[in-house]
């Protein structure tokens, strides 16, 4: 059983992230899918923690548009798992956009004017902290896509022209763009949906489902990793899927095999 | 002295002035939380206990029964009860006739014949149900005069007079919104005034929204404004000391919006009525006869924290206790007869037939 304090659980070894590398590696778009039973939220949290907390990147920078919790929220979570996120914000490590409290929006115009707006602090805090000494990787992190796809009005062609913008700033500046999405959301719809093709534009695909036997207090889930394959120091591993369990705690998430946990 | 000198220390904690716990209808929860009472004892115990603060509550209707409106009369009741400002939004065109309806507390006269049987049934309670959830019935309550956290609704008796005259109450008719827009801005000027201080929560309001997506409303086929309206009233009430409760019928909308819409949810729940005479469900649960509908629990507001709760168990049945009060139970198997050969003895997770899938015990 390993938890998420030690260097390498098993989640970090599916991603395939470490310190040295840093993960970053000229841009990587890393998609998140869960359900209403079960939520990734936890997998957001711990990667806000990695990112901040490595001794080999002290000015590293995430960049959190949330649309789902306000800044206390987040705050109180990561305090739990010793991560200070008021101080990080303090230091400007941590950019917490705010997308809850927007004006009710007005239609296509008003959708893409937003877009627009939303994008521009990116691009703008990206490119600022790129030119800081030191610099190795920014992360950008959007909580969550499907309620962004709502602030835009329903239009996913908005939301998938954001992701492109994101993607090649994440190319051009070495990021690392991790989403949240809802994968119930569109298991209904018939049509080419836009999660396929967020699922295409991903180098890693995390799947947060509930156990097939339904739900334990024990075992709150299982995610399945796909990595397609990222560039590593001595060549390009191959695609890779995993699957493993998960128990979500108020300070760490245990990951460990089906059947291996004491 | 040194006994009277305030305790100081480096280590500040964000303590109001007045205690969360003396404020009536109100108390601290985990995680920097606060609760108020849904007015059902039953449901606040399941939810670990109430609604959270700043929260959304999305109630599933079923289309056969109206017990959806059980749970927001009791909501909104006990809102009264507490003196908290409460906004009502309903399809009907005078809103302000569901009002009358609502249920009173059980007055304290009833309370002294209630306690004696209560007494004697919690004799009869542990031969059949072998539950200990009685033992908590009373935690809340207090017989010295104070108000209880969550007071036990009289369905049969509307609430008096006095505890609605004076009263801040604002009620709606979705009808007269021409748009959500409207709706919203009135969302937004109830919550305005709520008093909005981090370490003290003085007062803490209720909305009460029915039948969200019925056909009367404008807006009912316009899936992306109720989205965005429901997204956007999530925000006002996650930066507000209030409640929103929500019920809305699921198979009006589409199933991608469904999820979309429960997602959105902080509490999801659903009812569900039983159909009258069903052998096969008689034969397989106690009680049968007795329940009115069924209440699922599909998610529980986690604000504040990462940690899932999983629920011993999801589904409950919905029952007046002495005809008068909602009551929440357990569902639990009835004895099996030896004959039949394929059923499990115990109330744990494993289903018995395909026809009680639906059914988590």
């Amino acid at each position: 059983m390993m938890s998420s304090n030690s260097a390498n659980n098993l989640l970090d070894e599916a991603l395939g992230f470490n310190d040295e590398c840093g993960g970053g590696g000229g841009g990587l778009l890393l998609l998140i899918e869960d359900r209403v039973e079960t939520s990734g939220a936890f997998i957001l949290h711990h990667l806000i923690k990695r990112r901040l907390s490595s001794p080999n990147r002290p000015n590293d920078v995430v960049v959190f548009l949330s649309f789902a919790h306000p800044f206390s929220h987040y705050d109180r979570i990561l305090r739990k798992m010793g991560c200070n996120l008021g101080v990080q914000k303090e230091n400007k490590r941590f950019v917490y956009y705010d997308m809850l409290n927007l004006n009710y929006p007005d239609g296509e115009k008003g959708a893409e004017d937003l877009l627009l707006s939303v994008y521009g602090k990116i691009q703008k805090t990206v490119e600022l902290c790129s030119s800081r000494e030191g610099y190795k990787n920014s992360t950008i992190m959007i909580d969550d896509i499907s309620l962004m796809e709502v602030a835009l009005c329903g239009s996913s062609n908005l939301v998938l022209d954001f992701l492109h913008y994101c993607y090649s700033l994440a190319t051009q500046f070495d990021c690392l763009v991790i989403i949240l999405n809802h994968e119930d959301v569109y298991s209904t719809v018939d049509v080419p949906s836009p999660l396929l093709q967020m699922e295409y534009l991903a180098n890693i695909v995390i799947k947060a489902e509930p156990l097939a036997t339904g739900l334990a207090t024990d075992v709150h889930g299982q995610l399945t990793v796909l990595n397609k394959g990222i560039c590593q120091g001595s060549g390009c591993s191959k695609s890779k899927i995993r699957n493993f369990h998960f128990r979500v705690k108020e300070n760490c998430v245990e990951y460990f095999y089906p059947g291996s946990r004491t | 002295m040194a006994a009277n000198k305030p305790r100081t220390s480096s280590f500040s904690r964000n303590v109001g002035v007045v205690p969360t716990s003396q404020v009536p209808g109100l108390k601290h929860g985990p995680n920097g939380t606060v609760f108020l009472s849904s007015g059902i004892a039953d449901l606040d115990k399941i939810l670990g206990g109430g609604f959270c603060l700043g929260s959304l509550v999305i109630i599933m209707e079923d289309p056969d029964a109206p017990h959806h409106m059980l749970l927001l009369r009791n909501f909104m009741s006990q809102g009264l009860v507490h003196k908290q400002p409460l906004f009502y939004a309903s399809p009907a065109k005078e809103p302000r006739g569901f009002l009358g309806t609502l249920p009173n507390p059980v007055s304290l006269k009833d309370d002294k014949s209630r306690e004696h049987d209560t007494e004697q049934e919690k004799t009869l309670r542990i031969a059949w149900q072998y539950k200990k959830y009685f033992e908590d019935q009373n935690l809340d309550s207090q017989k010295d005069g104070k108000v209880e956290y969550c007071s036990d609704f009289d369905l049969r008796r509307p609430l008096d007079r006095h505890a609605l005259s004076g009263q801040c109450i604002d009620c709606v008719s979705l009808q007269d919104c021409p748009n959500l827009a409207t709706l919203y801005d009135r969302c937004s000027t109830f919550l305005a005034q709520i008093p909005r201080f981090d370490g003290n929560i003085t007062l803490a309001g209720r909305i009460s929204i029915q039948s969200f997506s019925a056909p009367q409303c404008h807006f009912s086929d316009k899936e992306w404004d109720m989205l965005s309206f429901i997204r956007s009233l999530k925000s006002l009430v996650r930066s507000s000391n209030a409640v929103a409760a929500m019920t809305f019928p699921p198979s009006l909308v589409s199933p991608t919006v469904l999820k979309r819409w429960q997602h959105l949810a902080d509490t999801l729940l659903s009812v569900r009525a039983v159909p009258d005479e069903d052998k096969d469900l008689a034969k397989l649960l106690t009680g049968y006869q007795d329940m009115l509908g069924l209440l699922n629990v599909h998610k529980v507001a986690r604000i504040n924290t990462q940690v899932p709760v999983i629920l011993e168990a999801t589904t409950y049945s919905m029952k007046l206790h002495k005809r008068r009060s909602l009551v929440l139970e357990c569902l639990n198997q009835a004895p099996v007869d030896g004959s039949s050969g394929t059923s499990h003895a115990t109330s744990g997770s494993c289903s018995v037939s395909s026809k009680t899938g639906a059914l988590d015990f």
